[in-house]
């Protein structure tokens, strides 16, 4: 049988994307709405929220109550939907740039909270929109056109940053590993407290080009070949490993009780009170 | 009869209470002195009404806050003070283009930077009108009373609410500390207005007017509409457009709004300006201070006479221009070193004379410093 995904959760009007070719994106963004699928959400009652970048663009796309806000304050906007209506299901898009570096306060404290929002990070490694500038995840060394003789800086691993800022659900994977990558959103979305998917995306069109990746298809078998589940990892000795990442659950706690149910409490507790 | 509802108040609790009157049901900000007491008395009163509260991480996510709860429906508000003004005023551009409702409420303190902060100011004057980028529509409001600061704020929602604009309330660290006796009005005694919905089973056109309204029906998020909000501009159907001429179709709409209501939007009062030769001008708690100047001038037999705003933006224009006719000399008297009296002077076309009495080092003005100005210049 053939996919009705597009037809049922897109805005086909809206396709094509902006994405350029090669981009990882249209992978995230399909991995989202099939994740929903999966669980049979009311279109109705999801909201996604976005920042700014590439990846921002996305909510545009999707079919259901859509919310494309100011650069970095995604989950700032989202927690006050989530906050006032605990009934919708609240999912972010955002990108390595928005999320954590304008938007990193925001991330944690949403992370800290344990508020009901689903946070789906694309994560391309550079700022794709304003032309190639480095990112909080650029790798130390790489090129960028604000790093012209090497990016100076660290990066964030920002699945972990999420998980020690106290987000209940946390994991990491890539646009190659679409069947995880699934899986891992639904159950992010599933999930009642703060939940985290970084998806590691490709720019073939900036990162790439600058750094000497190759094509889009030799990044994404960059992606296949130097990203090793959490689990099998564990059982590798540690030369097996140099040069490789980490995907996998990092993170995933149900005893915390989420936010909007904490407050909810407040309210039968005080409500009709002088 | 019933007996009637009277508190010792702060402005600021006096906001809350307004707030609460409209039908206020969430909040949203970041401790801020003098603005906090609207803060914490929020935190205390919106759980036992089911509304909510949260303090959010900083400034921006204060306002962000807001902004995303009010698309679910419910009215909500940030308040803030100076420095907390600076880092809102990108996403108070964001309200102005996406068109949501919200109330900003700005207790002024001197500036700039961290400033005076528990010292009063009016130096957000121009700010509130211009600080974000591009063009937008503004309303703000100025109460110089605890009773006002809670008529002003029932009214800041009910604009909001009517051109699904942002609405800010630019009080002053005087008159949010100060405490005054104060009635609170009775269920209905002042008008609430909600905002319009659109009709179940009806088409939906999430930017589009239809005919008779002022603005486009908002939908809350989770009615089963699906529809795309943006800062970026937009057409009628609420996804982003690069048209030049669907910009201006959309910038006209939104700056109209305001400039085509302002008979609805602009209130102000006078004391002693039928007669009057001589005009001081004033807003917020500084035309207290004015008043008492009118007194004592006209006890030395000058005809002077007050004219304040309440709405500060749009402009009582017609009003102003109209004194610039009735007398040579306008006084206005502000806590800044000039920042309406530019407003003020576009507005005069006559040949009056538009004169400034203003300080910025946290002191408040003195009725027999402005009475001297007016000596000064008559």
């Amino acid at each position: 049988m053939n996919s009705t995904l597009v037809q049922n959760y897109f805005r086909e009007e809206k396709l094509p994307h902006i994405w350029c070719p090669g981009c990882g994106h249209g992978i995230i963004m399909r991995a989202i709405a099939q994740a929903i699928e999966n669980l049979g959400l009311d279109k109705d009652k999801v909201c996604i929220v976005s920042g700014i970048g590439c990846s921002s663009r996305a909510p545009g796309y999707m079919d259901f109550n859509t919310l494309h806000t100011t650069h970095g304050r995604a989950l700032a906007f989202a927690t006050g939907v989530k906050h006032a209506n605990p009934d919708l299901e609240v999912i972010v898009i955002t990108g390595d740039g928005d999320a954590s570096a304008i938007g990193g306060n925001h991330l944690i404290h949403a992370a800290r909270r344990n508020i009901g929002i689903t946070t789906i990070v694309f994560n391309n490694n550079i700022y794709g929109m304003t032309g190639g500038q480095y990112s909080p995840t650029t790798p130390t060394g790489d090129l960028g056109t604000t790093a012209p003789y090497g990016n100076v800086d660290p990066a964030f691993d920002i699945a972990k940053l999420a998980a020690a800022a106290g987000a209940t659900y946390a994991a990491r994977t890539t646009a190659y590993h679409a069947r995880p990558m699934t899986k891992y959103i639904e159950k992010a979305i599933a999930h009642k407290g703060f939940s985290l998917v970084e998806a590691i995306s490709v720019c073939p069109t900036y990162y790439g080009r600058k750094n000497k990746k190759g094509s889009a298809v030799a990044m994404m078998n960059f992606l296949k070949d130097s990203f090793v589940d959490i689990k099998a990892a564990e059982k590798l000795p540690a030369d097996k490993m140099v040069g490789k990442f980490i995907m996998g659950e990092f993170k995933h706690d149900e005893t915390q009780e989420e936010y909007t149910s904490r407050y909810k409490k407040i309210i039968e507790q005080v409500k009709g009170a002088k | 009869m019933t007996e009637k509802n009277v508190k010792l108040l702060q402005g600021n609790e006096a906001c809350v209470l307004g707030a609460l009157y409209a039908g206020m049901k969430f909040y949203s900000g970041y401790p801020i002195t003098p603005s906090t007491e609207i803060a914490e008395d929020s935190a205390v009163k919106l759980p036992k009404v089911g509304g909510k509260f949260i303090q959010m991480e900083d400034e921006i996510a204060g306002i962000a806050a807001a902004i995303g709860a009010s698309l679910t429906g419910v009215k909500s508000m940030t308040a803030t003070s100076g420095p907390g003004l600076s880092l809102k005023l990108e996403n108070i551009g964001y309200a102005a283009i996406a068109e949501i409702p919200l109330v900003i409420v700005n207790v002024q303190r001197g500036g700039p930077s961290t400033g005076l902060p528990t010292s009063p100011a009016q130096g957000d004057i121009m700010q509130a009108r211009w600080g974000s980028h591009g063009d937008y529509p503004m309303i703000a409001l100025s109460p110089q009373s605890v009773r006002e600061t809670f008529d002003l704020t029932v009214r800041a929602f009910n604009l909001a609410e009517k051109y699904r604009t942002p609405v800010m309330i630019l009080t002053d660290e005087v008159v949010g500390h100060m405490r005054e006796k104060i009635e609170i009005p009775e269920e209905g005694e002042l008008e609430v207005f909600n905002r319009l919905v659109p009709e179940p089973g009806q088409p939906y056109m999430p930017y589009g007017i239809e005919e008779g309204d002022i603005v486009p029906k908002m939908a809350p998020f989770g009615a089963g509409y699906r529809y795309h909000v943006t800062g970026l501009f937009h057409d009628e159907t609420g996804f982003p457009s690069n048209s030049s001429a669907n910009a201006k179709y959309m910038l006209d709409r939104i700056m109209s709004k305001v400039n085509d209501h302002k008979d609805d939007i602009v209130t102000y009062d006078s004391y002693m300006l039928e007669d009057a030769e001589v005009v001081i001008l004033a807003y917020g708690s500084s035309a207290r201070t004015c008043k008492a100047s009118v007194k004592k001038l006209r006890e030395q037999g000058i005809k002077a006479g007050l004219f304040r705003s309440i709405t500060i933006w749009p402009s009582p224009e017609a009003q102003i221009e109209a004194i610039g006719k009735q007398v040579n000399n306008i006084v206005v008297a502000e806590m800044n070193l000039g920042q309406y009296v530019y407003e003020v002077q576009r507005i005069v076309k006559s040949d009056a004379l538009v004169h400034h009495i203003g300080r910025a080092n946290g002191e408040v003005l003195t009725p027999d410093e402005i009475v001297a100005k007016v000596m000064e210049v008559l």
